[in-house]
């Protein structure tokens, strides 16, 4: 069981700060959304977990031990990224053999039952997968290094809803049968609203929320109607974002439902709708 | 399942289930599928199936038999029946007039909807 902790964490790149003093703790036993527009700072913030980037200052923790060109404590850690990091000419079932090397709980048998699933063939070199079939191999190895702390960036680039669901299903199945800390950085909100028990938003380089999702979508609610009634319901409230549609509007807000008028519907806050609300510019 | 739905994911578990046992396919003192089974086939958080069957536990419709799993409790039909009845009205009369009064229907439209639907009922049997 391992846990991270972040703290106070700035990076810059020349004039631009890509994370600016940012402190979040991941725990274990939880699968984290890490939710951010492109540029926001995740991949920043995966970097410099993974001890890829250094932070200008603060500094981050694993079980309590710094991380920072500390091998023990990046070894709990397992970082799937968007680059390929094998080298081109290597086969998958070599990728696997290099792969236990480095992590010592790496079970071969799991990810070569988890090729047959995705039906990727294992003697296929890995300059020759396709798209789609180099996420499942990156996903595969992710699934299978056995560390405490696995992290997904962007996993389902590519795949077909297929192998989407296979995906996810593995995922929970993986994370039942061995309890860990996942964190899964992916713009697929939708997908990943059910699995994910916990929610870190980030927004030019500032987490702007972390909490269990269940708080956060019991947060607030929907309403909608025609426009006249909607801006009549929503005068003096903490108002998140709109849509309209003609005189058709919803508005997304904070607080309690139970004063609504009965001329407009109630819903519930989506996850991906909250997103959209609080990240746009 | 349909998550879209104004309620939420473990409430809608719960209820799963429950239907499951009503309609027979989880019958009373036998085994129903591993939180794990629900949370994999669902694609939902392990801690939110874990919480319906809880609730659902609390209820007295499930209980866990030690190093086994899940059972149905004797009786759990009974139970389910008692308080799907006590929710029929919020559930389903009162969206259903709310539904009425939008379309601007009647009370006698609405009581002759119902004698329809029995008649079809009674027509398909």
């Amino acid at each position: 069981m391992s846990k991270i902790e972040i703290k106070s964490i700035t990076k810059t790149f020349g004039e631009i700060a890509a994370l600016k003093e940012v402190s979040v703790t991941f725990e274990e036993n939880h699968i984290y959304g890490l939710l951010g527009r492109n540029g926001a700072g995740k991949t920043t913030l995966l970097n410099l977990l993974t001890g890829k980037l250094f932070p200008d200052s603060g500094e981050i923790l694993i079980d309590g031990e710094r991380a920072l060109e500390n091998d023990r404590a990046l070894s709990k850690m397992y970082c799937m990224t968007e680059l390929n990091l094998y080298p081109e000419k290597m086969r998958v079932k070599e990728a696997f053999r290099w792969s236990a090397e480095f992590y010592p709980d790496f079970n071969t048998e799991y990810a070569n039952s988890l090729c047959e699933k995705f039906e990727l063939k294992t003697n296929l070199k890995i300059r020759n997968l396709s798209t789609g079939y180099h996420s499942i191999f990156k996903i595969i190895i992710a699934l299978s290094c056995g560390t405490e702390i696995v992290i997904f960036d962007e996993p389902v680039l590519g795949l077909d809803a297929n192998h989407r669901e296979l995906f996810y299903k593995e995922l929970i199945q993986n994370f039942s049968d061995a309890p860990r800390t996942f964190i899964l950085s992916t713009h697929l909100i939708e997908e990943i609203a059910s699995i994910i028990d916990r929610v870190v938003i980030i927004k030019n380089g500032k987490i702007i929320m972390d909490d269990e999702v269940q708080n956060v979508i019991s947060m607030g609610f929907s309403v909608s109607g025609s426009a006249d009634a909607v801006d009549e319901y929503i005068k003096r409230k903490r108002v998140l974002g709109f849509d309209t549609l003609g005189n058709f509007k919803s508005a997304y807000l904070l607080g309690k439902s139970d004063d609504v008028p009965s001329s407009l519907e109630v819903g519930k806050l989506e996850l991906q709708k909250l997103f959209i609300q609080l990240t746009n510019a | 399942m349909n998550f879209a739905e104004d309620k939420s994911i473990y409430l809608q578990i719960a209820e799963k289930i429950e239907d499951a046992i009503l309609s027979g396919a989880f019958e009373e003192e036998s085994q129903i599928p591993s939180t794990t089974e629900f949370s994999v086939n669902y694609k939902i958080n392990p801690a939110t199936a874990l919480k319906g069957i809880s609730l659902l536990v609390d209820d007295g419709i499930v209980y866990k038999k030690r190093g086994l799993g899940m059972f149905v409790c004797p009786g759990a039909k009974e139970v389910i029946l008692s308080k799907r009845e006590k929710d029929f009205f919020d559930r389903f009369i009162r969206t259903l007039l709310n539904e009425a009064k939008k379309l601007s229907m009647s009370k006698a439209d609405i009581i002759a909807m119902i004698e329809r639907g029995y008649g079809n009922e009674q027509n398909r049997n």
